[in-house]
């Protein structure tokens, strides 16, 4: 190929969201609100179960959400994080017998740890360069957790068994709903974290970073410490989900967190609007409803009507559900006029 | 020592696997100007394609070139139908359309041929090549017709108006129509062209590691890394990544004690970040500089 | 007007009739827990249709047609399977997800079959505190059949270790001095049949195994593990192998022109999904075990089993192929949870299902090998104990020696 060093202006790679339209109005966040915290109050345990998956997953598509639609890196491993977490509170509440709510904060914090040392050679990558480098990480992530030196805490090949926790000071509800509860406000707690996250100084740093990165060292931010905070934070909020979803499912092994993990997470992060963080819990009940319909409708080709479904909706929305709440509220003001 | 020269034979021939796939990916990229997860999936259905023709009789050579046929249509049908409707979209709903593509391809296969593991003949014969029982003459034809593609596609990109075309359309869109190049064909052209190169890919891979929907899988990881490390936009590169991260993988494995063996794909991997974190653009990869 | 006698006779028969009704109830005692009614009898079953392990989808399919076939002659005591098959695509935080949907949702009476041992791992606790039989999990993994801990869970096919421990034995009576080396799956499969194999070399494992390696699913080939285990100068080799690895091995072994005395895990012993596409001319010679027939070995054509076996995919699955050995796994799995259901009677709680999964007597599959029997009891959760070992020549498997029961635990 030619030896002339091209010069192009590369496309950032998620295009701009304005900070105002990545979360709700308050109007809408409190009626969501109210449908999380009531619903349980009137369904099965098994759908609790099943609100509950799509609050961790929810939480772990955010945290995606907050890498690349916050600061426009892009990542397939981050189910390597999750299986960090999850590993981290299962270990905790088995092997050293520490209250489940306590192993979520170590997990955040360990995988804080493990995604800011992470983002340091993912500096010097970008695009799909860091696309392979974290696929990478997600594929490299079952193997090490199966390596026999760790097998002693991690149960190896085995995986290990986690105790659901009972609710506290005798409160008359199930464990399911409890477990709901639990995650519910540490969700709620995350998301509130996130949004004014990006609407601080460290936010809008993100958002200069994502939207020209030579723009945004020369007007004086430091892109190195910026890139890497966003990969801490993006991987610290996955450890917490991953802990989540260990506590709720009662087990880990290193089947549960391959690479399919990182694409469904990344899927999620698609169909719920890139960078639009209220999309990241349509998301997640993407990719936990869409496979159900999908078999339902036939067990034989259940991958290819997923495949079919997942098209439909990117033909519909490219933008994902974050397009649908644009429509809705221009309808909405539309109505208001009139 | 003979340990030595043995891994690095087995890992060429390996390898050759490795630099198969990893051309049909600079292929595509060098026309989307992305990584297409669904490129190993659509070269394994090629390859059930030429399978099937011969289970219904038609000699090999005849099946191959119906199969790479075909596979170009098919690689064009699918940009027109299902990307072309995309090419307005982000890029990241378009790696989407990657992942369902691959889901769709995988589950069709499985119901049409189902998943046990089927022979798969080579024209090359399983013989030792030249005395070494390390490398068969099958894998000796596989690193020829490897590096005959190779040839073929710098003759291609370097002195045909097409080739130049569609480089043109791919590296600067805006110019390359402005001088009258339909570059909306051109992608749909480097969509065919990925694909018959995937169904050679398929088709030779399949003798060493058995025809079955899943055989794309793995293969498809170190494709990309192999296309990565040579550099995305270097046909030359990503065959030499191929071999190179098919004798290094072996060497791990064998030489590094206690987790080698174990961890072979991590440690390759690991290897080629770090030679990435070095050289960005991989080792054969044009530098590019950033504008503001 | 009704004369006396009249009366008399129609009190009389009246009176019959009320006694042949209370004593029909009293006789019958049916007894039902969630998802079994008069006509119905609901079951449900996890399998992996997509993602990597969807090879063994098949298995799902195959058990369904069986029952469809059961419920066309009548179903069991008069009672239909409604046979109720999700897909976890082999994650088991999915398989959480089904077990529960089938439990709390579908509500069966029990789980038949899932698959897998991480699945089965991440479902046994819930299903065993909610007291729902996990009954006949598809995978030999020894740890599913252990009675005391997990009351509600059975295995059925022979337990990965037992088969290590059979070859073991085979081994130190006719090579004491061999030098062994092994290649495994690095998974629970391979692990555990690892563990077998060494607990029955016993003290001599460490000086007979000069070399073991192990590889993952996602590899594309591997030839290089075998490079390096041929080096090792070894004259046994162990293939403890799933079907596309355990094929790829054996023409890579005989490429290398390496003769070792070759041992191949059961699992990918299949004639027609293994040996045939590696070449039958590299598989003389090859020794396995096995408990079941082969659905693709001549040998078979014309067993009673068999052709029973092969009416029904003619008739119900005609689209089965039947050199697949998942097809052959199927089949005598449904049989013989229907032989459980049949037991049960008009008696089907979940109690009651256990108790009669675990009071087995000397069944006999179509499909299993003449002389080896299901039996289990209250203390014995390990449906097929047997194997006998076979050895390949020709174009199909040559059984000899004695079927030996591999006693696991311990």
């Amino acid at each position: 190929m030619s030896a002339v060093e091209d010069v192009v202006t590369e496309a950032p790679a998620v295009e701009a969201v304005p900070k105002r339209s990545m979360t709700l109005g308050y109007g809408t966040s409190l009626v969501v609100l109210a449908a999380l915290i009531l619903t349980p109050l009137f369904v099965k345990n098994f759908i609790i179960f099943q609100m509950t998956q799509i609050l961790y997953f929810g939480l772990a598509v955010l945290a995606l959400n907050i890498l690349t639609g916050g600061s426009g890196q892009f990542s397939l491993g981050q189910s390597a994080f999750y299986a960090v977490g999850a590993y981290t509170s299962a270990i905790l509440m088995e092997h050293v017998g520490m209250n489940y709510a306590l192993t979520l904060p170590v997990a955040g914090a360990i995988c804080f740890g493990f995604g800011f040392l992470f983002g340091q050679p993912a500096l010097r990558l970008s695009g799909v360069y860091l696309a392979l480098a974290t696929f990478a990480l997600a594929v490299a992530m079952p193997q090490l957790l199966k390596l026999g030196y760790f097998e002693h805490w991690t149960g190896g090949v085995q995986g290990l068994v986690v105790t659901k926790p009972d609710a506290p000071f005798g409160l008359p509800m199930s464990q399911d709903m409890w477990l709901y509860y639990f995650t519910l406000a540490i969700t709620i707690a995350i998301y509130i974290f996130s949004v004014n996250l990006l609407k601080s100084r460290s936010g809008r740093a993100f958002m200069a970073i994502r939207d020209n990165e030579i723009a945004a060292s020369a007007m004086g931010v430091d892109v190195a410490l910026y890139k890497t905070l966003a990969f801490g934070v993006s991987a610290g909020i996955t450890g917490v989900a991953g802990g989540l979803g260990a506590i709720a499912v009662q087990f880990v092994a290193p089947d549960s967190f391959t690479i399919t993990l990182a694409i469904q997470l990344f899927l999620g992060m698609v169909v719920g609007g890139v960078g639009w963080l209220p999309g990241s819990i349509v998301g997640a009940a993407f990719i936990i409803f869409v496979p159900n319909i999908a078999e339902g409708i036939s067990k034989g080709l259940s991958g290819a009507v997923f495949g079919v479904l997942l098209f439909l909706v990117i033909f519909l929305v490219p933008h994902g559900a974050r397009q649908v709440a644009i429509v809705a509220q221009q309808l909405i003001g539309k109505l208001k006029k009139t | 020592m003979e340990l030595f020269i043995n891994q690095v034979l087995a890992g060429i021939a390996t390898g050759a696997i490795y630099a198969c796939m990893a051309l049909a990916v600079v292929m595509i990229y060098q026309a989307i100007d992305h990584l297409n997860f669904a490129q190993g999936e659509m070269a394994m259905f090629s390859t059930f394609i030429s399978w099937q023709l011969m289970q219904w009789g038609v000699p090999y050579w005849w099946a191959f070139l119906l199969t790479l046929a075909l596979s170009f249509a098919g690689g064009i049908a699918i940009e027109r139908l299902l990307f072309r409707p995309l090419a307005k979209a982000p890029i990241l709903t378009n790696v989407a359309g990657f992942i369902a593509l691959f889901a769709i391809i995988n589950s069709v296969a499985g119901l049409t041929w189902d998943f046990t593991i089927k022979q798969y003949p080579t024209p090359f014969g399983s013989s030792p090549f030249l005395g070494s029982q390390l490398i068969s003459t099958h894998q000796a034809g596989m690193i020829g017709v490897t590096v005959g593609l190779l040839i073929l596609l710098y003759l291609f990109f370097q002195f045909t108006r097409i080739g130049l075309a569609m480089r043109a359309a791919a590296s600067v869109p805006e110019s390359a129509r402005l001088v009258g190049i339909n570059t909306s064909w051109m992608i749909a052209l480097g969509w065919g062209m990925a694909a018959a190169i995937g169904s050679i890919a398929g088709m030779l891979i399949a003798p060493v590691v058995f025809l079955e929907p899943n055989m794309m899988g793995g293969v498809l990881i170190y494709g990309f890394a192999a296309a990565v490390l040579g550099g995305l936009t270097s046909p030359l590169g990503a065959v030499v990544g191929g071999f190179l991260v098919g004798v290094f993988e072996n060497l791990a494995g064998t030489y590094i004690p206690g987790v080698g063996n174990e961890l072979k794909l991590p440690i390759a991997l690991a290897l080629i970040i770090t030679v990435l974190v070095v050289k960005p653009a991989g080792l054969f990869g044009r530098p590019i500089v950033k504008r503001v | 007007m009704l004369s006396k006698q009249k009366l008399r006779i129609a009190a009389f028969s009246t009176a019959v009739i009320a006694f042949t009704a209370m004593s029909g109830s009293a006789f019958a005692q049916k007894k039902y827990d969630t998802g079994a009614t008069d006509t119905e009898i609901k079951i449900g079953n996890i399998m992996p249709y997509s993602g990597p392990a969807s090879a063994y989808g098949v298995i799902g399919k195959i058990e369904d047609a069986y029952f469809k076939m059961i419920n066309e002659q009548g179903g069991v005591n008069g009672r239909k399977i409604n046979f109720v098959s999700y897909d976890d695509g082999y994650s088991p935080p999915k398989a959480v997800e089904q077990a529960r949907k089938l439990v709390e949702s579908d509500e069966v009476l029990f789980l038949f079959g899932p698959l897998g041992t991480p699945s089965n791992s991440a479902i046994q606790k819930y299903l065993n505190s909610k007291k729902v039989p996990q009954l006949f999990v598809a995978t030999g993994a020894t740890k599913f059949g252990e009675h005391k801990d997990f009351p509600w869970t059975m295995g059925w096919q022979p337990a990965y270790q037992s088969e290590g421990k059979i070859y073991a034995k085979y081994l130190l009576k006719e090579k004491p001095d061999a030098k062994i080396a092994i290649m495994y799956q690095n998974d629970d499969f391979g692990k555990d049949l690892l563990k077998g194999l060494k607990d029955g070399l016993g003290a001599k494992a460490s000086s007979m195994i000069v070399a073991e390696d192990s590889y993952e699913v996602s590899e594309p080939t591997i030839d290089s593990h075998i490079v390096k285990l041929k080096a090792s100068g070894a004259d046994v080799y162990f293939s403890i192998t799933t079907p596309k690895f355990a094929a790829q091995s054996i023409k890579k072994v005989a490429e290398l022109g390496w003769k070792p005395m070759y041992f191949q895990s059961n699992v990918g012993a299949s004639v027609g999904s293994v040996l045939q596409p590696a070449g039958f001319e590299n598989s003389q010679g090859i020794l396995s075990a096995n408990y079941a027939k082969d659905g693709s070995d001549p040998q078979w054509d014309n067993d009673e089993g068999m052709k029973k076996f092969y009416a029904f995919l003619a008739k119900y699955a005609p689209e089965a192929n039947k050199i697949d050995g998942s097809v052959v796994y199927g089949y005598g799995q449904a049989q013989t949870v229907v032989q459980v259901l049949k037991q049960a009677g008009d008696n089907l709680t979940r109690e009651n299902i256990m108790k009669q999964a675990a009071s087995l007597k000397d069944f006999v599959p179509d499909t299993l090998l003449p002389g080896v029997k299901i039996s289990t009891s209250a203390t014995d959760f390990y449906p097929i104990e047997q194997l006998q070992m076979q050895r390949f020549q020709g174009q199909k498997w040559d059984l000899f020696g004695p079927i030996i029961s591999g006693e696991v635990g311990g």
